[in-house]
């Protein structure tokens, strides 16, 4: 510990709340933060409402879901931080919290679409095409809002903290944790492909028409959803630089860096990990349901292995363990994927491959790291 | 021989003269065919199945071929038989060079063509061949009708061959069942025990119902016999379970052995291992083509020589991975399941580019198929069999290795204490290449034998890595038993709950067991005991 903590003037609990907060990120931080927020919140709306189609200026709807859509990725980038980059514990099984917040918000989709489907039924139509009669028992309810909301923040949460629970108890840790969260989501993916599950089996939920009454695809809906993506992700990162300087972001990296230390101490690590397990879903949650009205389509490939695993190397290229690192790994590696696979669909597979090997090779602190390293050497010559 | 010859000095002349002498078959059998309805048609099929003389058991099997091959044809009630050039009407004996006006193919629907085939046994059980008598007799064990039955008697009355004999008795006994007479029935019900196929059980299963079968002791007869056909039917069916299981416990064998090693030896997992299964196959495919096109003799062949050149192919391919990657990344474990993931992502695509995207087709030998009939509905094909032969090998083999040689010595001196190892003289760092070599090697044997029953893609090995991962987890790290029991118990356990509940639901089942197991002995089966055992 360093002599500057030691020295921290008066106690947390007298600090007024909005000081604590605003001691969390430096100031440039909070610059840069409002920077962004002015952009998703005014510019872009403006851009795109109100900036006829024809002008340079114009920021396109497909602009919009693509920069909507790596926001949500970029959530998951900070909650699989949070869980990562500062518990030490690497999961690859993060893509199933995200589709399952993703799936529970896509039920309420589903029944928004009323009775224009192509089947004209109350039933969703892949329920119509398996010839069922009626809702099964987990899709009551879901017409209503504020139940599905509670079900995104929920369901994610209830699933990892049983999983959590068992798996952090017997100290399952390190490559063991890893390979099982992957064996969980695989199962997941094997029983969400199933068409008996009551998910829509392969092709998942799609042609969404409505949320909350508003048509899905109208350009003021799009902005909507995309600010709330833009604030919902600013909150994030500001609540997770509170967390992690907190007491128990503190005792949560003392416990990644020295597991036995910690408990001789005293502290039992099972309810920290579980904490910071549980939030990180929930989070994953968060931006699945953030992603399905955005991009249009939930399917149980959001589960595979593989992009869990993509989750892990946006973290790694942005830089571990530090909250601004996540976000700027999940849009480079994004925007890089979405230009590959456009441009050289054939080398993308080859440039992630590298990626993940030179990352780990030669940048294990990421982009970040990199950045601190120019800085600090330019400093040392000045 | 002499009948053969004359024969053809008969044919000869009726070619000369360009006509032959006519039908010895009843003209109004010919009719039947000719112009009746699929009732009357199957009628007279069943009386030419019945021929017992010689000359109209040859010309009953022509013609019932030709209605097999649709080389038929009718007009009105004229029948014509196809020959190289010309037809010839079978009544008369005239030869033709055309059909006349409105002259058809004869129709030969599903229900007819089952019929032939069992009618035209039928007429081959008069055949002097054995072989063609043994085929003729198989083909009668599915729905012998009872029209059939005089046939079967003759021919069961007048059969040598003790094999043959028993194949007739159940055929007969089938043919039996329709019989009016009730003994008949009951003796037939009582035969039928012996008989352990699902068709039996089908055929047994309506006269239990009074409904269909007015006899009392029949139905209590058949009742037994079904109950004595289930049990046996029912081993088979496990037995059968069993089989597969251990088929898919040697491949996760395999892959597991492999991948034992190498976590045991670095403690890191490699991601690319179910890579290295696709190195080994794509291996094989290989020498596959190079055997076609260069040796086309020895083809059969090319498995043997794809086994080394897939071991040191996937070794090769191993061995780069740890100098150039895995090395430099020691001690850093979840780092390196990214690195080995981003190069199987490679792997996987390079396939892609250098082999096409699409699945390729690997044969079986000649020598691998075909299988061993143990009983009616057991069947072990070649191919799985001689793969848990040769994955039983190969674990002999690694067992010599590691227990017997210097090199075994070594990688079991790194597993268990890296350090001390080293200070004692052992080349480590040579150690892990050498060691990842040979699990790299041993995936590679592993994706031979996988060539031989799944598809050959550039995908293939993505299915493998958590499934044999989960064997290493089940089995210990570092334990060639725990390797084996928890590849086959976890092969056999999935395949009997897949009989149950389905596939997916039975891998489903399969992780969260892992998951619960792990809860209890995060070491495994085997776990290593001492004080390396909570490292």
């Amino acid at each position: 510990m360093s002599s500057a903590t030691l020295s921290a003037p008066a106690p947390a609990g007298r600090v007024p709340v909005t000081l604590r907060l605003a001691s969390c990120l430096e100031r440039k931080a909070w610059i840069s933060l409002g920077v962004f927020l002015a952009l998703s919140l005014v510019a872009v709306p403006v851009l795109h409402l109100l900036v006829p189609p024809e002008s340079a200026f114009h920021v396109s709807a497909y602009a919009i879901t693509l920069i909507g859509k790596i926001m949500c990725y970029a959530l998951v980038a900070v909650a699989m931080d949070l869980i990562w980059g500062y518990g030490g514990i690497l999961s690859l099984g993060h893509g199933l919290f995200f589709a399952l917040g993703g799936y529970a918000f896509g039920m309420y989709l589903m029944r928004g679409i009323g009775r224009d489907g192509s089947y004209g039924s109350d039933l969703p139509d892949f329920m119509v095409f398996l010839d069922w009669k009626e809702l099964p028992w987990f899709w009551l309810g879901t017409d209503s809002f504020g139940w599905v909301a509670l079900l995104v923040l929920a369901v994610p949460a209830l699933v990892a903290f049983v999983f959590g629970y068992f798996a952090f108890r017997s100290r399952i840790k390190g490559v063991y944790f890893s390979i099982i969260t992957q064996a969980l989501t695989y199962a997941a993916m094997l029983l969400f492909f199933r068409n008996e599950t009551g998910f829509g089996g392969n092709n998942g939920f799609t042609d969404f028409k409505r949320i909350l009454g508003y048509d899905i695809t109208a350009p003021a809906t799009r902005v909507v959803l995309f600010g709330l993506t833009a604030l919902v992700l600013a909150a994030t990162l500001v609540g997770s630089a509170w967390l992690v300087k907190s007491k128990f972001g503190r005792v949560l990296a003392a416990i990644r860096d020295a597991e036995s230390r910690v408990m001789f101490i005293g502290y039992n690590p099972l309810g920290y990990k579980l904490a910071i397990w549980v939030l990180s879903a929930v989070l994953c949650g968060i931006a699945g349901a953030l992603y399905v009205p955005q991009v249009g389509i939930i399917n149980p490939g959001e589960m595979s292995p593989a992009n869990s695993i993509e989750i892990a190397i946006w973290v790694a290229v942005g830089g571990r363990a530090s909250l601004i690192g996540p976000v700027i790994g999940a849009f480079t590696v994004n925007l890089a994927k979405s230009w590959f696979t456009v441009s050289f669909p054939e080398y993308w597979l080859f440039f992630l491959g590298l990626l993940f090997i030179v990352v780990t090779l030669y940048l294990p602190q990421g982009l970040v790291g990199l950045w601190k390293q120019l800085l600090a050497r330019k400093g040392g010559t000045a | 021989m002499c009948r053969s010859l004359l024969t053809l000095l008969f044919c000869l002349w009726a070619w000369c003269a360009q006509a032959a002498p006519p039908s010895v078959l009843e003209p109004a059998l010919l009719r039947q065919l000719a112009a009746g309805d699929s009732e009357a048609r199957i009628g007279a099929i069943q009386q030419l199945a019945g021929s017992r003389d010689p000359a109209r058991v040859g010309e009953a099997a022509q013609l019932l071929q030709a209605l097999e091959e649709g080389s038929l044809f009718a007009a009105g009630e004229r029948l014509f038989l196809m020959g190289e050039s010309d037809y010839r009407e079978l009544a008369t004996g005239a030869t033709l060079a055309e059909l006349p006006e409105g002259a058809d193919g004869v129709m030969v629907n599903n229900r007819i063509r089952g019929v032939l085939a069992n009618a035209r046994a039928a007429l081959a059980l008069a055949d002097p061949d054995a072989a063609v008598r043994r085929a003729a007799a198989r083909e009668l064990q599915t729905n012998a009708a009872y029209e059939l039955e005089p046939v079967l008697a003759a021919a069961l009355a007048g059969e040598q061959v003790e094999d043959i004999r028993a194949l007739l008795v159940l055929a007969h006994a089938q043919a039996n069942l329709g019989n009016p007479d009730a003994a008949a029935r009951l003796a037939a019900v009582r035969a039928l025990e012996a008989s352990a196929s699902p068709n039996t059980r089908s055929l047994l299963l309506p006269l239990t119902d009074p409904a269909l079968e007015a006899d009392a002791r029949v139905r209590e007869q058949a009742a037994r016999s079904l109950k004595a056909i289930e049990s046996s039917l029912a081993l088979g069916e496990t037995l059968g379970s069993v089989f597969t299981g251990l088929s898919l416990g040697s491949i996760l064998l395999l892959a597991a052995l492999g991948l034992a090693i190498t976590y045991g030896v670095m403690g890191v997992i490699n991601m690319a291992h179910g890579e290295l299964l696709m190195v080994g196959a794509y291996s094989a495919y290989l020498m596959q083509s190079l055997f076609r096109s260069q040796f086309p003799a020895l083809e059969d062949w090319y498995l043997l020589a794809a086994v080394p050149v897939a071991f040191f192919t996937a070794a090769a391919v191993g061995m780069l991975m740890e100098r150039t990657v895995i090395r430099w990344l020691y001690g850093r474990t979840l780092e390196t399941l990214l690195a080995t993931w981003g190069l199987s992502l490679i792997l996987i695509q390079a396939a892609r580019v250098v082999f096409g995207a699409q699945n390729v087709e690997v044969a079986n030998p000649a020598w691998m198929s075909g299988g061993i009939t143990l009983l009616p509905n057991l069947i072990l094909p070649w191919n799985r069999v001689i793969i848990i032969g040769f994955a039983l090998f190969v674990l002999f083999l690694v067992w010599v290795l590691m227990n017997r040689t210097r090199l075994g010595m070594f990688v079991r001196a790194v597993t268990q204490n890296r350090a001390m190892a080293g200070c004692v003289g052992v080349p480590t760092t040579r150690i892990d290449t050498l060691a990842f070599g040979l699990g790299a090697g041993i995936a590679g044997l592993g994706g031979v034998a996988l060539s031989q029953i799944a598809n050959v893609g550039p995908d293939m090995g993505q299915g493998y890595i958590v499934d044999s991962f989960m064997v290493v987890v089940l089995g210990g790290v570092g334990q060639l038993a725990g390797a084996v029991w928890a590849a086959l118990g976890l092969g056999v356990v999935t395949k009997f709950l897949e009989g149950w509940a389905g596939a997916v639901i039975a891998k489903i089942a399969v992780l969260v067991f892992i998951i619960i197991f792990i809860q209890k002995r995060p070491q495994g089966i085997f776990a290593l005991k001492g004080r390396f055992a909570d490292q």
